[in-house]
């Protein structure tokens, strides 16, 4: 049966955590356990979820759970799931939910070690895009323009330039599966992390995952910032699995970029001119999305 | 039916670690390490050794991935050297923090900067603080016979505290000599099985779900760290039982954390740790001929440090002869101050000084030298006790270096 937010499990897996209100990575997580149940081990590196899920002694997982390094969450997915095979045990998850930061960044060796080796494990980076648990410093995923305590200016390396792509990191490693996701489609969303728990082989899901205190918005607004966040074009709803990408929606049109950023505090310096050199790296970014797509499903 | 094999130091730790089970090995290479896991790779493709083996694309990950197995309840292999052990250093304090019961191997080797492969003891040393058991060992069966003790020691619920097992890198890594190669049904009998048994402490349990590698506030942080350094301190009792019940059924080893030779009416003692041990041994023996009283006491383990055994075999009752000097021939320098090793043995006999040695210490000197895989000479060695003779025969009013580097006329 297909999981949708209608038949989703009652049961709670994370709870009692101390996440601000609104937090993105925090539905990630809860949701994600919902679709993935009790068998389910979880590896979280030092970040915002651990912090806020394990603190002595009141514990926030309600399945088996650690903190790991924060550059090992796909070395300690692997080792769980060594001993899996060691033990030949069946029918559990072996889940790591970790930051932009723990994942574009410093993790990003580690979690190639996993892909590579084809690791039976699920790797859900929730991207906040920043070091929110450290107090909001710019990472690997931070978008250009944004403003982050070690940018207090605004994020603006020479011309704005999309993202770090990481699912098609993840697809030139050759994993079976990967793709993005937003808390604000947790339908598309669902899905994607019920495949991922059927893949034999590593998973990818890249989620954007809003950050109300890091990124200066609305408690309230974490939903809306998702669905905007995916008509703006800005993150692509998109899935590679067994070599070929498909696009989850295919706007004809994208929504300007106004009211996303304007939703925002942290986009407040950017001027009209640098919001329209956005929205042509944007075009730029689809442009090669779409080949990418064509490409490899005419292969 | 055991064997008598010709190994090298890092063959037989491979062979240690087949008798011993592990169901997840992971490591990276590094000189003067990568024959063992060369080894046991072949021993698992051959199914001679049932584990996964694991390939994984650094030390930081190699280590954090065995701590993934553990916390799963099965026994684990990794092992390193030097930049290798840096590399990891965050993952050494996680794991003993995390009271994961793993087992490692240390091929003792210099650190860059500059770049030399050969062995001295500055990484492991630099890592004393890490949580983690360090013993030394002297041969190659010593080393077969640590890493199965290891596993004994780091497992007993007491205990639950990572081992590291210290090869000095070349000189015993790759050096071949008679090793005796137990068979694997005493090894069995010897050990636990290689899962944990279920509700065994900070392991995972699908049916109650357990939270593992947590974090916590000051208060509780304080009450975690105690309990490590005592049960860490404990650990000698758990060691001592260990190597006693191996000596019974293997017919070799030793009980002690540290050994003595030929120490129990010496006037002169050198402490010493690792490879080096032999020839020091050897020169003991010469020395003793010419009818000089002198002798070693080769510390087995740094971590936890033998206070009381030091003191008790330096100034103890039973004790034939009084020590007049003592050496420390180490292959570290904790740059600025001096070596290692001697500031740990310096710290345990100031510790109760007054009722160990009521007539005072006696003058310690602290050699350093095979920095970089540099040779130790018999020829040093015996101007070593030339140097502890002139320091005894001092009456403590002329002052002395106490630090001396050894074999520098190369650098000159
Ligand atoms: C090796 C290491 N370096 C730095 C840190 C400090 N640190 C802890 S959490 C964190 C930020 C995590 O950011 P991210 O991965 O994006 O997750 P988020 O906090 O945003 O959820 C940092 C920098 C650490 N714990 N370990
Ligand atoms: S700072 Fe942001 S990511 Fe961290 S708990 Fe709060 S809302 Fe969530």
């Amino acid at each position: 049966m297909t999981i949708s937010l209608k038949n989703l499990s009652a049961e709670e897996y994370f709870l009692g955590h101390k996440a601000c209100g609104g937090c993105g990575g925090s539905l990630v997580v809860r949701w994600t356990l919902k679709v993935l149940g009790e068998r389910s081990y979880v590896v979280m590196p030092a970040g915002c979820m651990s912090a806020v899920g394990f603190i002595y002694p009141q514990m926030a997982l309600g399945v088996n759970a650690m903190i790991s390094p924060f550059a090992a969450t796909g070395a300690v997915l692997s080792g769980i799931a060594a001993a899996v095979r060691a033990k030949g045990l069946r029918d559990v998850h072996v889940v790591g939910f970790a930051g932009d930061g723990g994942t574009a960044d410093i993790g990003l060796q580690s979690l190639s070690g996993a892909f590579d080796r084809k690791e039976r494990i699920i790797y859900i980076c929730y991207d906040n895009e920043a070091y929110m648990n450290t107090g909001i410093q710019r990472s690997g995923a931070t978008p250009w323009g944004a403003r982050t305590t070690t940018s207090p200016g605004g994020f603006r390396p020479s011309s704005p330039a999309p993202k770090k792509d990481l699912v098609r990191i993840a697809a030139a490693h050759g994993v079976p599966f990967a793709a993005t996701a937003s808390v604000g489609y947790p339908t598309d969303f669902l899905r994607k992390v019920e495949i991922a728990g059927s893949i034999d082989g590593p998973s990818f899901l890249h989620v954007y995952a809003p950050c109300p205190t890091g990124w200066a918005c609305e408690s309230d607004a974490t939903i809306r910032l998702g669905k905007s966040v995916v008509d703006t074009g800005l993150w692509p709803l998109v899935e590679w699995r067994d070599g070929a990408a498909r696009l989850n929606r295919d706007p004809e049109a994208f929504v300007p970029l106004a009211d996303y950023l304007a939703m925002q505090g942290r986009f407040k310096t950017l001027r009209p001119e640098e919001i329209s050199a956005m929205e042509r790296v944007r075009d730029g970014a689809w442009k090669s999305l779409r080949a990418w797509v064509r490409e490899s499903s005419a292969g | 039916m055991s064997e008598l094999h010709f190994l090298s130091g890092n063959e037989a730790v491979a062979q240690g670690v087949r008798l011993s089970r592990p169901r997840v090995i992971a490591a990276y290479p590094i000189t003067p390490q990568t024959i063992v896991v060369e080894r046991l790779s072949e021993m698992v493709e051959s199914r001679e050794l049932a584990a996964e083996f694991v390939h994984v694309e650094s030390e930081h990950s190699a280590l954090a991935l065995v701590m993934g197995s553990a916390a799963m309840g099965v026994r684990t292999f990794t092992a390193t050297s030097s930049q290798g052990l840096m590399y990891m250093a965050e993952c050494l304090h996680y794991t003993s923090g995390g009271r994961f019961p793993l087992v490692m191997m240390n091929a003792n080797r210099s650190l860059a900067l500059p770049w030399n492969i050969y062995g001295d003891q500055s990484d492991s040393l630099a890592l004393l603080s890490s949580g983690w058991i360090q013993v030394y060992a002297e041969t190659a069966q010593e080393s077969l016979d640590m890493i199965i003790q290891a596993y004994a020691v780091a497992e007993d619920v007491r205990v639950r505290t990572p081992v590291l097992v210290n090869l000095d890198g070349f000189v015993l890594t790759h050096t071949y000599e008679p090793v005796i190669v137990p068979d694997q049904d005493t090894v069995d009998a010897f050990l636990p099985p290689p899962d944990f048994p279920p509700g065994y402490p900070g392991t995972f349990d699908l049916l109650r779900p357990q939270s593992l590698a947590v974090s916590a506030g000051p208060g509780d942080y304080a009450g975690f760290k105690y309990r490590q350094h005592r049960d860490m301190v404990a650990a000698a009792e758990p060691i001592r039982d260990v190597g006693g019940r191996f000596a019974e059924i293997f017919g070799r080893g030793s009980a002690d954390l540290i050994e003595p030779y030929r120490c129990g009416d010496a006037e002169l003692v050198m402490i010493t740790l690792g490879s080096i041990a032999g020839t020091v041994r050897d020169v003991i023996d010469d020395l003793r001929a010419d009818g000089l009283r002198v002798g070693l006491l080769r510390i087995r383990y740094l971590r936890p440090f033998p206070s009381e055994d030091l003191r008790r075999l330096l100034f103890g009752p039973l004790r034939r002869a009084a020590v007049a000097a003592i050496g420390i021939l180490e292959k570290d320098i904790s740059f600025g101050h001096q070596g290692g090793v001697a500031l740990e043995v310096k710290a345990a006999l100031y510790d109760q000084a007054e009722a160990s040695a009521p007539a005072g210490l006696p003058p310690v000197r602290n050699f350093i030298a095979g920095l970089g895989g540099q040779d130790i000479s018999r020829g040093q060695i015996i101007a070593m006790f030339d140097d502890l003779a002139r320091a005894a025969g001092r009456d403590g009013d002329e002052p002395a270096r106490s630090v001396r580097f050894v074999g520098l006329e190369a650098s000159r």
